[in-house]
């Protein structure tokens, strides 16, 4: 049966014996079917048609657990970039869309009693090695509440500091807001402005300034949009 | 598939080959030298390493048993196909079981769970060892070929993070809630970057390789005057 396997293999057949005796109707039905030319593109179509169902059956099973994981993620990096106690609502599926550039933003809102106190949405820029993606939000007085790096490609050791859990640094833009610093202000260090660059990294805190000032902008500009709740 | 015809007493040797081959003599990692994007990618740290290992070590057994029940049913001529198949299938359930029940871990291998699909590794034993032999050398076969690749990881990324970073075990708290990484030089090591890039992983890897060679090759000087050891199978290097 697996004569061709083993020839066609250069290399030796090195443990055991896989000869499977070749008796029973099955095998002498198989050894029959196989000179005939359907039996390759037939068998072909049998193992896809078997690994789609398994992939059928895996996905339905798990669709459910997925979904409810990535809320999860979701619930809790939202979570994250608002103070503690901020919000008693489910702000998950409290959003708004606006369109930025062209593309839609989903803005999370935060209500504390029925009025929105605050806003969450994504901001990107280009770092140093590919997009940075961040999570900020904004209270309605315009200041920052909180910014979350969820996903860079940074240099690890040295631009990777943005993220919350290997420093401090990204807590710099809490209590924010567009005239505080003056908007010249809203760079590094190195740039004139007031928050700390890196060492040897100074492209990275660059655009992650320049993102959560753009989302600000952002937000000032679409201000009373966001606060009415709907579009 | 029956294995009774092969004799007991044979077995346990074969299967102690089959282990030593992928723990020791043919190593993926260290001697096959197949699956290297995995390995040098993944291995920034132990926990990231080890976990990848172990979702490799699931696959290969899993693929090298349905290779291994199927072998007698797949002509030669579309052999590669239907292994790509049976491999690409297997990835993608243990992808999307991860992400349902293992999410945190899941967060932290992103990428890497899917690529298992294009680490040689899988292929080349399944095609080596899966296609020629039976079911439950198939399995040992998979699973022994894949602690050889996770011994190599967690070494590897223990390295890596203990030079790059002077911790170990960081980002455990993924996967253990409260776990804390152990600070092994104190709050302020500076780090010691270039063993966290790519290069870091190249040297950490000639430098394991040159190790295990320098441990066989004083191994066969001190066996130089002794009888040979009784010959073992040749294990199949050729693919991939």
């Amino acid at each position: 049966m697996s004569e061709n396997l083993e020839t066609a293999a250069a290399a030796p057949q090195g443990l055991g014996d896989a000869e499977v005796p070749k008796t029973g109707g099955l095998y002498t039905l198989i050894e029959r079917l196989r000179e005939q030319l359907a039996y390759q593109p037939v068998l072909l179509g049998i193992v896809a048609l078997a690994a789609s169902a398994a992939l059928t059956a895996a996905s339905s099973a798990t669709s459910g657990a997925i979904a409810e994981a990535q809320a999860r993620d979701l619930r809790d990096s939202l979570a994250q970039v608002l103070p503690q106690g901020f919000a008693d609502n489910d702000f998950l599926h409290d959003t708004v869309s606006i369109e930025r550039d062209g593309k839609p933003v989903t803005i999370y809102l935060a209500r504390k009693a029925g009025s929105v106190a605050g806003a969450v949405f994504k901001v990107a820029e280009r770092g140093y090695a590919g997009e940075i993606q961040l999570l900020m939000a904004v209270g309605v007085d315009g200041r920052t509440l909180g910014v979350r790096v969820i996903r860079h490609s940074e240099t690890p050791g040295l631009g990777d500091k943005i993220e919350a859990g290997k420093s401090e640094w990204a807590k710099d833009f809490s209590g924010k807001s567009l005239g505080d610093p003056a908007p010249e202000r809203w760079a590094v260090k190195k740039d004139g402005g007031v928050f700390d660059q890196f060492a040897g990294a100074t492209i990275t805190p660059r655009a992650v300034v320049k993102a959560v000032k753009g989302g600000l902008m952002f937000f000032a500009g679409h201000r009373a949009q966001i606060l009415g709740g709907s579009q | 598939m029956s294995n009774q015809d092969v004799a007991s007493s044979d077995d346990s040797h074969i299967y102690r080959d089959i282990v030593w081959n992928g723990v020791w003599k043919q190593n993926p990692g260290l001697v096959q030298l197949l699956g290297l994007c995995p390995i040098l990618a993944i291995s920034t740290n132990t926990v990231n390493a080890v976990s990848l290992g172990l979702a490799t070590v699931l696959v290969m057994a899993l693929a090298n048993l349905g290779v291994a029940a199927l072998r007698n049913f797949i002509p030669y001529e579309i052999r590669i196909p239907v292994f790509i198949l049976i491999i690409a299938a297997l990835v993608t359930v243990v992808d999307l079981a991860f992400n349902a029940w293992l999410h945190s871990l899941y967060l932290v291998l992103g990428i890497f769970i899917p690529l298992i699909v294009t680490n040689c590794i899988v292929l080349a034993r399944v095609e080596a060892f899966a296609a020629k032999n039976d079911l439950r050398h198939s399995i040992v076969d998979g699973i022994a070929q894949g602690i050889g690749l996770v011994a190599v990881l967690a070494v590897l990324g223990a390295v890596r993070e203990i030079i790059g970073n002077g911790t170990l075990l960081g980002g455990i708290d993924m996967i253990i809630d409260g776990a804390k990484p152990l600070q092994l030089f104190g709050e302020h090591y500076p780090g010691f970057l270039v063993a966290i890039l790519p290069p870091g992983a190249f040297f950490a890897l000639g430098s394991l390789i040159a190790l295990r060679n320098w441990i066989d090759a004083r191994a066969a000087a001190r066996n130089r005057h002794a009888p040979p050891p009784a010959a073992l199978p040749e294990a199949e290097t050729s693919a991939a």
